[in-house]
């Protein structure tokens, strides 16, 4: 069912580049663990809420008040690019 | 008196006696990194300058500290966030990042007056079940150098198990903590989900990850939890809970309390040696009042596919990030905007990260969504509900940690779905969000440790660490200490 | 053939609060690049979002205002993405389970009234600001944008026209402001609008191809590419090609709007839930509070105008046509200034003096005391009008003290009769052949005279007075 079309999409999707043997491993790979997958077609889930959160946790929210920023330093100091205002891109405005 | 034949516990009432400094210990720590660290490879990073600072800021204090863990050297897994220490998650994308910021958890322990020796070395991004994909290298299981720890908190139960440190932090988004618990020998609990704050954990699969502690033994377990624990307003799926009791409740006193054993851990999964071992568990703790009932737990095949969907959809997402903009590696040459993040990404990730980030996305793609997201998400509210089933049936689950025990380097890595499946035991847990605790319980003909698990209901970490903690006081699985990386 | 043009809007709005939509950083416009951030919304690795208690407040009264159904279960999804502007590379936004749904507007124009169906109403985050730098050939990422909290209000395919549009718009905009939810300004990028346009034939059913129009800055920037868009997707059809689904940016300087690059596969957002906030429940009584709690809105007070003071429709909507002006009004009326004469003075002195001087009406410092005293001073003749506007322009900028200023000017009008009398009888004396023409029977004349003893009188009289002395003088 996955096919190489398809991994190139989800790739693309990824933003990741595959070597053309790597791949066709891929592929397979991802066949084998997509096959294995399909057990879960056996569970009758008909009626069952798919809900991401397992506790019935709700409504967690923030007051509205300003907390100071943070040192824009600090923030920037990971940046490979080393610029003292922003973080930079290669072009990016259309 | 041996430091490193203490408890952190034990080691924290000798600081507060004043039999010992915390830089003392801080200075048996930072020996024990330096004879066995090179030969595990268990720290990504070992900050002993700032460590030794620390103890003697720390020590004019330790007499009148509340915390019983005061002054004890420990060190956090290298995916909690240290501010200004470079955290690297065990990849090359992330390789000189230092975070801006302190996670909670590591503040809490700061707070309880932990002293750090460093970062600990993973399986990168905590995706994998053997410590062996982390960029800086493998981890090796001190009880055989030529096995792994376990991962993806391999470094933690390494580093815990050596010696290097009397506690670690790890995290656990489906065994994490338990697995390497279990193949280095130590006691981890992987917690209800939403009792530890996630901020400053950098995310693997944010519904199932939780920071948790890997310690000597289970009345650590408890001193560390009781640090950690708490609702944190900067993390809005952290949970209100009266926190702070764990280890004042450690009675050993566990008469009565049903102990459940699902027949479908113990049939043709579980090596014979670990069965056996898990079973001689429950024979130790039924002869300290607990009942043994044997239940039925039938959706456990479901549990590794899901597992694996919901962590690798949430990861695609969680790892867009890191695209060599804001922070960390970025390619060294690069055509245009689409170049730099395939280049980065391609080269920055290792192999298993990005199986699991090209899994998520095709979960998550258009026309495969409702087939595999929606059915596993489905599939972990079943998964609830028959953990609920159980419960009304026992007060814990006992359970093997894994099928086998700590695998060979290399052996793991060729298949990675059989690696998956070697997860069956925890990732249950974590789809349900429940608190569960690994502790040794045996070693096999080949002298490597065995772990049972623990399963408890939702904030049922006091119940857990009691049956854990009784069976600890008739057993000494926990005291034993391996010699791998010792210099000869 | 006769085409009918089809339009259906997509617009953004920035919510009015302090802080952002998942961190405490503030959202106040500009600042300097990424000084406005922190750890969570540059996403840095390991940060959570944690929910501003104040958005969804706001998200209900839009809602609510727009007469949607408000979801009693809601949630948050990523959309995920690639973009320098989106730090963590997927933004929290809302696709399966939005806040509001299922609204309706009524608009009125020219041709009429027409109701415009609200399709859905949700929330979810701005993205941070690029700004290319030709010297370097770089792109640089502000990331103070981002964060801000957002609603996006979808409407159904309900348009024909851009006259509709706007009304819609302006509508729109109006009772958000009432709202106070978000200032809706379009220069600051508060208000932001994307065009859905397609063109069948008219008495179709079946919908054309749309264009999605990205980069409309004005209502007059809206207007003229939906006449743009429209002209060139019939043309298309009449010369027989086909429109392509596609999304096209609008070029204000040159007033044609082009294709944008994109990509077949950035579509592809891979939604999911938000793993990282709970979801959102909303009783009844939450609800009702906030129904209860909604102000008065444009509509319902020129209505009221109407009715209750007899305003001309024209007054009713300069006075309303902003949220502090309408409560300016207001207060005059409450201080017992007659309607018509608050509106005179709002729509005359009051706008011309905020035009003048580049203001706001919420910027205003005057206050609905000191204007009314100075309307009730002119009311009861002991100011007259000229002298009365001269006193509004010096006090708008000050205290407001009418009262102060006029004592330390002198500028009461004089109101014992004798001295008034005095005074013409000067002026009579000093003026003999006027006088004379005025007995004469030349009406000119007294005006002269009239003029005259104003003037003795530092125009601090009333001008029927002065006049009533003069005849009695005259005899």
């Amino acid at each position: 069912m996955i096919g190489m079309e398809l991994v190139d999409y989800i790739a693309g999707l990824s933003q990741l580049e595959l070597a053309p043997e790597e791949k066709r491993a891929v592929t397979a790979e991802l066949e084998r663990i997509v096959a294995y997958m399909d057990v879960l077609n056996r569970l009758d889930t008909r009626g069952v809420e798919p809900e991401s959160q397992v506790f019935p946790i709700k409504n967690v929210l923030r007051e509205d008040e300003v907390i100071p920023s943070q040192n824009r330093e600090e923030l920037l100091a990971g940046s490979s690019a080393g610029d003292p205002e922003a973080f930079l891109a290669p072009k990016a405005v259309e | 008196m041996i430091l490193s034949e203490l408890s952190a516990l034990e080691l924290g009432a000798a600081i507060k006696r004043g039999e010992v400094s915390v830089k003392e210990a801080v200075q048996a720590a930072l020996d024990a990194v330096a004879a066995r660290g090179g030969a595990l490879n268990a720290f990504i990073t070992v900050t002993g300058e700032r460590a030794l600072d620390r103890a003697d800021k720390l020590q004019a204090g330790v007499k009148d500290a509340q915390s019983p863990l005061c002054g004890v050297p420990m060190a956090l897994k290298d995916n909690i966030c240290t501010k200004g220490v470079k955290t690297t998650c065990a990849s090359k994308i992330l390789g000189e990042f230092a975070p801006p910021y302190d996670a909670t958890a590591a503040e809490r322990l700061e707070r309880a007056g932990a002293v750090s020796l460093g970062k600990l070395n993973m399986d990168e991004f905590a995706m994998g079940s053997t410590s062996e994909t982390s960029f800086y290298g493998p981890v090796k299981n001190p009880w055989d150098l030529e096995r792994a720890p376990g991962g993806s908190s391999g470094g933690a139960a390494a580093a815990v198990a050596a010696g290097m440190g009397w506690y670690a932090a790890g995290s656990d988004t489906g065994g994490s903590i338990r697995q390497p618990a279990a193949h280095c020998g130590v006691t981890g609990v992987k917690p209800t989900y939403g009792t530890v704050s996630r901020y400053g954990l950098i995310a693997h699969a944010s519904s199932l990850d939780q920071i948790g502690p890997l310690c000597r033994d289970a009345a650590d377990c408890a001193a560390v939890l009781d640090a950690l624990m708490g609702r944190d307003p900067r993390d809005g799926t952290s949970l209100d809970g009266r926190y702070g009791n764990l280890l004042s409740g450690l009675t050993g006193d566990i008469r009565g309390m049903k102990i459940g054993l699902p027949g479908e851990c113990f049939g043709e999964g579980p090596d014979g040696e670990v069965k056996a071992a898990v079973l001689r568990a429950a024979g130790v703790l039924k002869d300290r009042g607990a009942e043994i009932v044997e239940l039925s737990f039938p959706v456990l095949e479901y549990a590794v596919p899901a597992y694996y969907i919901i962590a690798c959809a949430e990861a695609s997402s969680n790892l867009s990030r890191f695209d060599g903009v804001k922070y960390g590696w970025r390619a060294a040459e690069y055509d245009g905007l689409a170049d730099l993040y395939r280049k980065t990404r391609t080269q920055g990730f290792g192999a298993e990260v990005k199986r699991r980030i090209l899994l998520g996305t095709f979960v998550l793609s258009s026309g495969y969504y409702d087939a595999y997201y929606k059915k596993a998400l489905q599939v972990k509210a079943v998964i609830k509900d028959a953990f609920d089933q159980a419960f009304r049936q026992c007060d814990l689950l006992l359970t093997p940690v894994t099928p086998s025990t700590a695998p060979r380097l290399g052996e793991s890595l060729p298949d990675p779905l059989k690696m998956y499946l070697g997860d069956v035991y925890t990732v249950p847990v974590n789809l349900a969000g429940l608190p569960a605790l690994s502790m040794p319980c045996g070693f096999d003909g080949k002298g490597l440790p065995i772990g049972a698990q623990l399963i408890a209901p939702r904030f049922g970490e006091g119940r857990l660490l009691n049956a854990a903690h009784a069976f600890q006081l008739d057993t000494d699985y926990h005291r034993r200490r391996p010699k791998g990386g010792e210099p000869a | 053939m006769t085409w009918e043009t089809v339009i259906g809007l997509e617009t953004h709005v920035e919510l009015a609060t302090r802080t952002k939509i998942f961190c405490g950083c503030t959202t106040e416009f500009g600042g300097a690049p990424n000084t406005h951030c922190c750890p969570v919304c540059t996403g840095m690795p390991g940060t959570l979002p944690v929910l501003n208690k104040r958005v969804l407040e706001f998200a209900v009264k839009a809602g609510l205002a727009l007469n949607c159904s408000i979801a009693r279960h809601s949630r948050f999804d990523r959309k995920n993405y690639f973009y320098p502007d989106l730090p963590k590379a997927y933004q929290i936004s809302q696709l399966y389970l939005p806040i509001a749904r299922s609204g309706a507007v009524s608009i009125h124009t020219d041709a009429g009234d027409r109701t415009i169906r609200i399709h859905e109403l949700h929330m979810e985050e701005d993205a941070g600001k690029l700004v290319h730098d030709p010297r370097t050939g770089v792109t640089r990422c502000d990331y103070n944008r981002c964060g801000v909290p957002l609603i996006e209000i979808v409407t159904e395919p309900d348009f024909r026209a851009a006259d509709q549009v706007i009304a819609y718009l302006e509508k729109l905009k109006e009772t958000l402001q009432y709202l106070g939810v978000s200032d809706c300004k379009m220069q600051e990028g508060s208000l932001r609008c994307d065009v859905n346009l397609s063109v069948r034939p008219l008495g179709s059913a079946q919908l054309g191809t749309r264009t999605e129009m990205k980069n409309l800055s004005s209502f007059k920037a809206i207007a003229r590419a939906v006449g743009y868009e429209a002209k060139r997707q019939i043309g298309l059809m009449e010369e027989g090609g086909r429109v392509v689904q596609e999304t096209r940016r609008w070029d204000e300087s040159k007033n044609v709007s082009c294709a944008m690059r994109s990509k077949e596969d950035a579509r592809d957002y891979r939604y999911f839930p938000e793993p990282d906030i709970p979801p959102i429940e909303l009783s009844e009584e939450y609800l009702e509070g906030l129904r209860s709690a909604r102000p008065e809105l444009a509509e319902e007070k020129r209505a009221r105008y109407r009715a209750d003071y007899g305003l001309p429709e024209y007054d009713c909507r300069m006075i309303t046509s902003d949220k502090a002006l309408a409560a300016f009004f207001e207060g005059l009326v409450a201080l017992g200034t007659p309607p018509k004469q608050g509106a005179n003075w709002i729509m005359g002195e009051v706008l011309g003096a905020l035009s003048a001087r580049g203001l706001e009406p919420k910027d205003m410092r005057l206050t609905p005391p000191a204007l009314a005293r100075l309307i009730a001073l002119v009311g009861e003749g002991r100011l007259n009008r000229n002298t009365a506007v001269g006193v509004f322009e010096a006090v708008f900028d000050g205290d407001g003290d009418v009262d102060a200023y006029i004592k330390a000017h002198g500028l009461e009008q004089v109101s014992d009769g004798g001295l008034v009398r005095e005074a013409c009888a000067r002026v009579l004396e000093a003026n003999p052949r006027p006088v004379a023409d005025c007995r004469g029977g030349r009406e000119k004349a007294f005006g002269f005279l009239v003029g005259q003893a104003m003037r003795e009188l530092k125009g601090r009289a009333d001008p029927q007075a002065v006049r009533r002395a003069l005849r009695e003088l005259l005899g």
